[in-house]
């Protein structure tokens, strides 16, 4: 006889898990040692990375720091211990360290790209923390003037001169608005800005400088170099070429068909052609097209195509977050009376470009890294510069350290720009599913 | 759609005290035309819409009718015919298409909030960015709406944390906090799970007690039958019979009318 009714009285207490399922044990039962193959593949790795790190770790702690050339860097190694290659000679790091960090920049000058650079961090800061002080912006809005006055040097009223010109531009919009309608006044805008870039501010500054002449010594393009150029050549590709593909992503998306087939043009051209190539247009051809005696800085025609070049990705990046966004989003911008500029900046672009974070991070990495091109066209970034000084008779035959010394900068920089991503994917994250 | 058969009865005696139709036309559409490339989906459509009017439009899926009310604030272009809303014309006039949709609210199915702005920021936006107002001021409006959807403690929580029923409300609030003098709906509650329906229902309830001119597309016949003044049947891109409901629902004329009530009232 069986008997189905049950009912319990005393309820159970809780216990502890096993000790093999929580804690340190647990997760290495888990995630190392699940079974037999497993513990095998665990074994025979950490195997592997210990011979792996048996070699590399003495290369790069049991180094040379003091030396003047490569034979020197081998003498100290052969008495320290013994005749063996296994060593670093990170001399050459020491030695060249202002060269790779500011190419041939004049060392008495070193604290201008200094300055730049903790004026660059200072600038993007508030850009890309919300809990950083707001009033840090305004060096965010003088940073792209003061940078290549920076750099570059010269008259203080260069730098003054162009941002005069977006005023200038800024007034003509705003005056002409009410007069002549939406579009007349940015074009208007537009002209009136070209026009006193191209052939007003050149006289103004020159007569300016002569009645009040402020300004530090000039630096050429030719002594730039090192991570200072690849720096400046990235930073201004990164912070230029997001508004432009945005501009761009939603020129493609256009009911206005000239404007369309521009866009998509300038797109499929630019993604159908190697930066390498852009980059020898850059650095021969365009001068064919200039009229004689122009002389358009070469450091700012790469910077014009690495900026190109890197938009038209930016701009399909982007179009692929537009293309996620649900037709209701627009429905609901325009339901409420939203004109197309003000329904893209408050409702559409803060959706798309969440959405394509990881890929407008993973293209800033891109053009970060493509800037080591520039080498080939003879701009001395740490790849050219490494050429350079394997070159000379002191430090020929030093590969290794060079290389791995630029990959870490490389990669410091690269990795930084990756856990930002994430951070800011994890700040922007409402949806909460 | 036709699957709700159910009616969704509101319990509550409807203060009938405010909903006077007034002289005054809110909407005019004459010999409206309208194809979707060689689809004609709008045919001939003829509809004056007096102040404090609440309309309901039924009829079967493809017959229409939300191409209908998406017309009204140009979320679709008419091709033939007149539209004119509160006295401007629609036609491809952005500065008066702008205005007319910040005078029309619009309720839709899959309410599109912003998931990416707060429950207030959401209701906020349009007044601050459209009708220039001041932040503070906007807020405050806002708070009043979404006490008068009965969700204020919601207002800075992301629409993702909120159930569809809240999500619509805040739609409403979001709606009527540009103040607008006629309200579209949708199907506002075709995405909703039944028990959520009848708080949205009861939020639209006290939107018409209180004069709003309201055209709603729903297959709710419980609402149609309480609410409306007037309700619209349509079928193949044309208005087939409108009535008062009592008449449209106890006495249908025309043949088509009858099947789709018998389908979608069941029994």
């Amino acid at each position: 006889m069986t008997d189905t009714s049950f009912v319990r009285h005393d309820m159970l207490a809780e216990q502890a898990p096993p000790a093999t399922s929580v804690g340190l044990l647990g997760w290495l039962r888990k995630n190392l040692f699940s079974g037999w193959v497993n513990t095998v593949l665990t074994v025979i790795s950490l195997g592997l990375i210990a011979f792996v790190l048996a070699g590399l770790l003495p290369w790069v702690f049991q180094s040379v720091w003091v030396a003047d050339s490569l034979s020197e860097c081998r003498e100290v190694m052969a008495a320290t211990w013994g005749e063996t290659h296994g060593h670093a000679c990170w001399a050459v790091i020491r030695e060249r360290w202002p060269q790779l960090m500011f190419g041939f920049y004049p060392s008495e000058m070193y604290w201008r790209p200094i300055l730049a650079f903790v004026l660059l961090l200072t600038a993007v800061a508030p850009v890309l923390f919300p809990g950083a002080p707001r009033q840090l912006l305004y060096i965010s809005a003088a940073y792209p003037f003061l940078m290549p006055w920076l750099l570059w040097g010269g008259t203080i009223w260069g730098p003054v001169l162009v941002a005069a010109g977006l005023a200038i531009g800024f007034f003509t919009h705003k005056y002409l608005e009410p007069l002549a309608g939406g579009l007349a006044a940015l074009v208007a805008a537009v002209v009136a800005a070209v026009i006193w870039w191209l052939f007003l501010m050149g006289p103004i500054s020159g007569v300016l400088d002569s009645v009040l002449p402020i300004g530090i010594e000039s630096v050429v393009s030719r002594n730039f170099g090192g991570f200072m150029l690849s720096i400046m050549i990235g930073v201004v590709a990164i912070g230029v070429s997001l508004p432009i593909g945005i501009i761009l992503a939603l020129g493609r998306q256009s009911d206005l068909l000239i404007v369309k087939a521009l866009c998509i043009g300038f797109i499929e051209f630019i993604r159908g052609v190697p930066l390498i190539t852009l980059l020898f247009v850059a650095s021969t051809l365009l001068n064919i097209f200039m009229p004689p005696g122009t002389n358009f800085d070469i450091i700012l025609r790469v910077i014009i195509m690495v900026t190109l070049f890197a938009s038209a990705y930016m701009a399909e990046v982007i179009r692929g977050g537009l293309a996620a966004l649900p037709r209701g989003q627009y429905e609901g911008a325009d339901s409420l009376g939203l004109d197309y500029w003000q329904a893209q900046r408050l409702i559409i672009m803060p959706q798309a470009l969440k959405i394509s974070i990881p890929g407008i991070v993973s293209t800033f990495i891109g053009v970060f890294k493509d800037t080591t091109l520039v080498s080939i066209i003879g701009l001395l970034d740490p790849l050219g510069l490494a050429q350079g000084i394997r070159a000379n008779a002191e430090w020929n035959g030093v590969y290794w350290e060079l290389f791995a010394f630029i990959a870490f900068l490389f990669f410091i920089f690269c990795f930084s720009m990756s856990r930002y991503s994430m951070y800011l994917e994890r700040r922007l994250r409402t949806d909460h599913k | 759609m036709a699957e709700h058969s159910h009616e969704t009865m509101v319990d509550r005696a409807i203060d009938r005290s405010h909903m006077q139709v007034s002289d005054e036309i809110a909407i005019q559409i004459t010999n409206m035309n309208k194809w979707y490339g060689s689809f004609h989906v709008l045919r001939d459509i003829d509809l004056t819409v007096n102040r404090g009017e609440r309309i309901v439009i039924c009829g079967p899926s493809g017959s229409g009718k939300s191409t209908l009310i998406r017309c009204i604030n140009r979320l679709e272009e008419h091709q033939q015919g007149q539209i004119v809303v509160d006295g401007t014309e629609l036609t491809s006039d952005l500065k008066n298409v702008d205005k007319v949709r910040s005078e029309v609210g619009m309720v839709f199915q899959h309410f599109n909030l912003f998931p990416h702005l707060t429950v207030l920021e959401n209701c906020t936006l349009a007044p601050i960015w459209v009708r220039k107002e001041p932040k503070k001021e906007a807020d405050q409006v806002a708070m009043e709406y979404l006490e008068k959807v009965k969700i204020p403690e919601q207002a800075l929580k992301y629409p993702g944390q909120l159930s569809g029923g809240q999500q619509q409300r805040v739609a409403i609030a979001r709606s009527l906090c540009m103040k607008p003098r006629i309200m579209l709906f949708d199907e506002p509650t075709s995405a909703l799970d039944p028990e959520m329906i009848k708080e949205v229902l009861d939020t639209m309830i006290s939107l018409a007690e209180e004069g709003m001119t309201m055209l709603v597309v729903t297959h709710e016949m419980g609402f149609a039958r309480q609410v409306a003044n007037r309700v619209i049947f349509m079928d193949q891109g044309q208005i087939v019979e409108q009535n008062e409901p009592e008449g449209f629902f106890n006495n249908p004329k025309s043949d088509r009318t009858q099947l789709f009530l018998s389908q979608i009232l069941g029994h």
